[in-house]
């Protein structure tokens, strides 16, 4: 597996009245190429700014990256202008945003807004783009794309407006697709349809996707790897597999726990309490702690590291220490990770 | 990535902490009411903050101003009529044009005619008039040109006496007038604006809040008077009424509370919509209680601005028509009277257009940059 | 969209009938009448003008005749050109104004969207902060102040241009600019709001993410959304421009509908005052409609469901 991209230490601060808001603090992963990396997290968890730094589109001027490279095929897109970002962004990384009502301009033609892109970045004439663009409308599942070319934003409803976007991502076979939440604004039966185009582009192309979520029911769906993300930083990476059978970090335990699922009538969800803290003034040692059940004496001191569960998997929290005592997950998140391992199986 | 191995761990800490309050929940911010931070807002607008300074000077002015000196709205003096600016002290700074002199350039075949043509000019008076020569000329037409300055306060024997912003046509003195005709002004505007205050939020607001056939039947009366021209009502009204401070405020309110109406009907809509109100009335608040409690209070930001702009329209209103003779009319004072009395002798006297014409712009400059300050002081998206 | 057209044409009417009863009634109420200049008339002679205006009749009678005479568009005859009905003088006038207006409004437009986009452009920058204080000055400084001072220094200083009347085109440069304040102040705090909510909206992000270059999602994007809801604003702006020509032609001494209405006040001409007074009525209400209309034909959103209903 190749390397397409390489997160390395990244920091970004925003700042606001208030001060500095350190919206993301020493973010680490990397995307190999072709596959899906889910990264999971509540509302201000630093994972939507960590996908705006990807795409150089950070609001300035009150958003600074800090620290870190992101390195895209062994080139450090930090450093880069925004004349040399406008030839990466839409033709080697591309985005589908979370609200297909506003991500779309109102007053051009849907077939115009697929376009440009085509325009822009592989120099098509209008006749050769137009019919690429019929093509991409055909493979985002719009029916009669010869009528919808010609049709504007406020025509299509909702998920047909998403499928618009992710045609427009799709436009110039982009190396890496970042989706931020595309399914959060839809309803469930839109979302499921989502979700089978998203799985079947992973399928019938070479892009590799950067799925952004809050929702880790939507990620065991389409992820290959997993990185829950909190206060900033990655507390837990590992494959599909490592998360859902083998959450090491409480947090993780917790995004588990609190998933309604069909068969967990008799027993209690195992709700996180509290809510995240405030990123202008983190606290010390582990940002979870004050939420944390199980939380250690150390980790109001100290920052816990990445550990190493596998090869795969990485958590950072200090129970998986030597020295720490040992500490089962509760018996509800255990029994849902047997669930799902057992519904895996079936599959 | 790994480091499992270091050694500085304080590992007699790697035990499972004492439950301690969750301090997750704790308010980690100073909180401020809405108000608070309106008003904070508002504050650290310079520009706002600025003209509400501007602006309270000139009421203070407008209503202690004309006591400033001894002379009435309507001391009529001819022999005192056309008297230049001149302030103690300031009349001694010679560009700031505060001295007390007449002064034009005039143009002559020869420096003689040209001398001739400004004493002339001044009421012959040629021992107080100082000629200075710009041009010798060479005797073709009107090649030379002489500045002739003219000390009408000693040529009147009026040394003793100072009009600060000089004296009209008719000898009245200018600054007790632009401080009676600003207070008229003012006056206007308030009154207009309260009215259509009060008017437009009762309307607008029993509209709202009933809704259905209520609602129908006031909005259909009203979008018909909305589609009247204010300026044709207006301009009527003043036909028919005598002209004076209470026609103007009448011809102002009689279509002015159309917007407002509009604007309190909408917010009202939407406000009984929201949950909160719903909430109330499930706990069995009643009609005045939830409108005083919960509506009033929410609407009231959109009120105050909505006003803070009624009043520079007011103001712009009364000029306006006076300044087309159907206003204030001389010798009632008012900024509108004073600025259509200044334009007829503009040419000679330009002072008396020019400071009455400074003051009205300040006073709609202040009056929109305050209500724009109000404007983003009472908009969520701008408290930071 | 036709019964939606239907309606406000309805609503027109009803506007413009309430607008021509109410002034005709007012101008019932006030003394005065074409006898007054003349004072020195046999009973005889008095009868033939009174019965010339019509105005032997009982109240109600007139008032039916005025309505007739209206749906004809004879707006009756002057008071003080006692030969000239009404819509003829009002008919001689419009040129100037109309000329005025117009220039007015496009000059004003024009510049104001321009200023606008450059302020919204340079957020905060300098060039921002010098266009906002143009666009306060323009929409607090009231025209007719305005238009006073610049016939001081460029016509009566300067002599650049003609102090008044009306003829050649250099005559018409200071009441257009003194007139073309106002809406392109507005326009210009307009766009400039409009540009910078615009460009804050996710489908900028989207074009952003697609990598077009910057000037071509403010101009294709950006520009596009918000000129649309200008049009809103441009009716109000239209009709201001009947107010600022009543001062304007004042003082710039310009034989259009402002100046008339002013000398009609003062000439007690009732005839011509209600005369003008409609037609100001019925500009305005014809304007708005236009502009809603248009606003609905340019606005692909409206334009649709529109048709749909």
């Amino acid at each position: 597996m190749s390397k397409l991209l390489e997160v390395k230490d990244l920091r970004v601060s925003f700042n606001t009245y208030n001060g500095e808001v350190q919206a993301v603090r020493g973010v680490n992963f990397e995307l190999n190429k072709g596959e899906t990396l889910a990264i999971v997290g509540e509302s201000g968890s630093g994972k939507s700014v960590t996908t705006s730094a990807l795409m150089g589109l950070l609001p300035k001027p009150q958003a600074m990256i800090k620290t870190g490279e992101i390195l895209f095929e062994g080139q450090d897109i930090v450093k880069k202008s925004n004349k040399e970002m406008q030839k990466i962004r839409g033709k080697d990384i591309s985005m589908v945003f979370q609200d297909p009502m506003s991500s779309l301009n109102p007053t051009m033609k849907v077939g115009n807004q697929i376009m440009e892109g085509l325009i822009k970045h592989q120099h098509m004439n209008r006749t050769d783009a137009k019919k690429k663009a019929l093509e991409l409308l055909d493979q985002v599942g719009i029916p009669h794309p010869d009528v919808r070319l010609h049709q504007y934003p406020h025509q299509f409803s909702g998920g047909m407006r998403q499928r618009v976007v992710i045609a427009i991502a799709l436009a110039c076979n982009p190396k890496i697709l970042i989706a931020d939440e595309p399914t959060t604004a839809l309803d469930v039966t839109i979302q499921a349809q989502i979700l089978e185009l998203m799985k079947e582009i992973q399928r019938e192309s070479d892009s590799a996707i950067v799925f952004i979520t809050h929702d880790l029911g939507v990620v065991a769906n389409v992820a290959d790897r997993v990185a829950v993300m909190y206060a900033g930083k990655i507390i837990e990476t590992g494959t599909v597999d490592d998360i859902f059978y083998n959450a090491k970090h409480p947090y993780t335990w917790g995004l588990l726990g609190s998933m309604p699922t069909p068969d967990s009538d008799d027993e209690e969800l195992f709700a996180i309490p509290g809510s995240p803290p405030d990123m202008s003034n983190p606290p010390k040692g582990d940002a979870f702690a004050p939420r944390n059940k199980f939380a250690l004496e150390i980790d109001t001191v100290m920052e816990p590291p990445m550990f190493k569960v596998s090869d795969t998997h990485y958590a950072a929290t200090w129970l998986l220490h030597e020295d720490a005592p040992k500490i089962e997950p509760p018996d509800s998140v255990k029994k849902r990770m047997q669930g799902f391992a057992r519904t895996r199986g079936d599959k | 990535m790994e480091m499992n191995n270091k050694n500085n761990i304080p590992k007699e800490l790697l035990v499972p902490m004492k439950q301690r309050e969750d301090t997750s929940e704790e308010i980690s911010r100073p909180s401020r009411t809405f108000g608070q931070n309106a008003r904070r807002t508002f504050f650290k607008n310079k520009l706002a903050v600025v003209s509400l300074i501007i602006l309270v000077i000139i009421i203070l002015m407008s209503a202690f101003g004309p006591s400033m000196n001894q002379y009435g709205l309507d001391d009529q003096d001819l022999s005192r009529a056309k008297m230049p600016a001149r302030v103690p002290v300031l009349e001694n700074i010679s560009w700031l044009g505060l001295d007390g002199t007449l002064s034009d350039n005039f143009k002559g075949n020869t420096v003689e005619q040209a001398t001739l043509k400004g004493v002339s000019r001044y009421d012959n008076a040629e021992e107080f008039i100082d000629i200075e020569v710009i041009d010798e000329g060479d005797g073709s037409r009107n090649s030379a040109e002489v500045k002739a300055t003219y000390r009408i306060y000693e040529a009147k024997e009026m040394t003793d006496q100072y009009f600060w912003l000089g004296t009209d046509t008719l000898g009245r003195d200018q600054w007790t007038r632009i401080w009676l005709g600003t207070r008229v002004s003012l006056q206007i505007a308030f009154y207009a604006a309260l009215i259509s205050l009060i008017i437009g939020v009762a309307y607008g607001g029993i509209a709202g809040f009933y809704g259905g056939k209520v609602d129908d039947v006031m909005m259909r009366i009203l979008e018909v008077l909305i589609g009247i021209p204010n300026l044709v009502i207006i301009l009527l009204m003043m036909l028919v009424l005598n002209p004076g401070i209470t026609s103007i405020v009448i011809a102002l309110t009689i279509t002015g509370w159309t917007g407002m109406a509009r604007i309190v009907r909408g917010e009202v809509m939407k406000q009984k919509n929201q949950e909160y109100v719903l909430a109330a009335r499930t706990l069995g608040r009643s009609n005045w209680k939830i409108i005083m409690k919960h509506l009033l209070p929410n609407i009231s930001g959109i009120i105050i601005i909505n006003t803070m702009f009624t009043i520079p329209d007011a103001i712009f209103f009364e000029a306006f028509l006076s300044f087309i003779g159907l206003g204030i009319t001389p010798p009632e004072a008012s900024l509108g009277a004073l600025i259509s009395t200044g334009f007829k002798s503009i040419m000679l006297y330009p002072y008396l257009l020019i400071f009455p014409a400074i003051l009205i712009s300040l006073i709609m400059i202040a009056f929109n940059l305050i209500g724009d300050g109000l404007r983003d002081a009472f908009d969520p998206k701008m408290h930071k | 969209m036709v019964r939606y057209i239907g309606r406000r044409v309805f609503y027109m009417l009803i506007t413009l009938f309430v607008i021509a009863t109410l002034s005709f009634f007012l101008m019932k109420m006030l003394p005065g009448s074409p006898l007054n200049a003349e004072d020195k008339l046999s009973e005889e002679q008095k009868a033939i003008v009174l019965e010339k205006y019509g105005l032997n009749d009982p109240v109600p009678i007139q008032y039916v005749k005025y309505l007739g005479g209206l749906v004809q568009g004879d707006l009756g005859i002057s008071f003080k050109f006692s030969n000239y009905p009404v819509t003829e003088i009002l008919l001689d006038r419009m040129g100037p104004s109309a000329q005025l207006g117009f220039q007015a409004l496009l000059v004003g437009t024009i510049l104001g969207v321009l200023f606008g986009l450059i302020a919204a452009i340079s957020h905060n920058g300098f060039l921002d902060y010098t266009s906002t204080i143009i666009a306060v000055l323009g929409t607090s400084i009231p025209n007719f102040v305005f238009a006073a001072l610049l016939q001081i220094v460029f016509a009566v200083n300067l002599g650049w241009f003609p102090v008044a009347l009306w003829g050649e085109f250099e005559h018409t440069v200071l009441p257009t600019i003194a007139l073309m304040i106002f809406p392109m102040a507005t326009a210009a705090r307009f766009v400039r709001t409009e540009m910078v909510e615009v460009m804050g909206s996710s489908y900028i992000t989207t074009a952003r993410a697609k990598g077009i270059s910057e000037p071509a999602i403010v101009f294709k994007h950006g520009f596009r959304n918000s000129l649309i809801p200008l049009i809103t604003v441009i009716g109000p702006l239209a009709v201001s421009m009947l107010t600022g020509s009543m001062v304007i032609e004042q003082i710039f001494a310009i034989p259009g509908i402002g100046e008339q209405f002013v000398n009609s006040v003062f000439a007690n001409d009732y005839p011509t005052i209600m005369g003008t007074t409609l037609l100001f009525a019925f500009l305005f209400v014809v304007i708005i409609l236009i502009i809603d209309l248009l606003y609905g034909l340019i606005d692909p959103r409206i334009r649709i469901s529109g048709g749909k209903s």
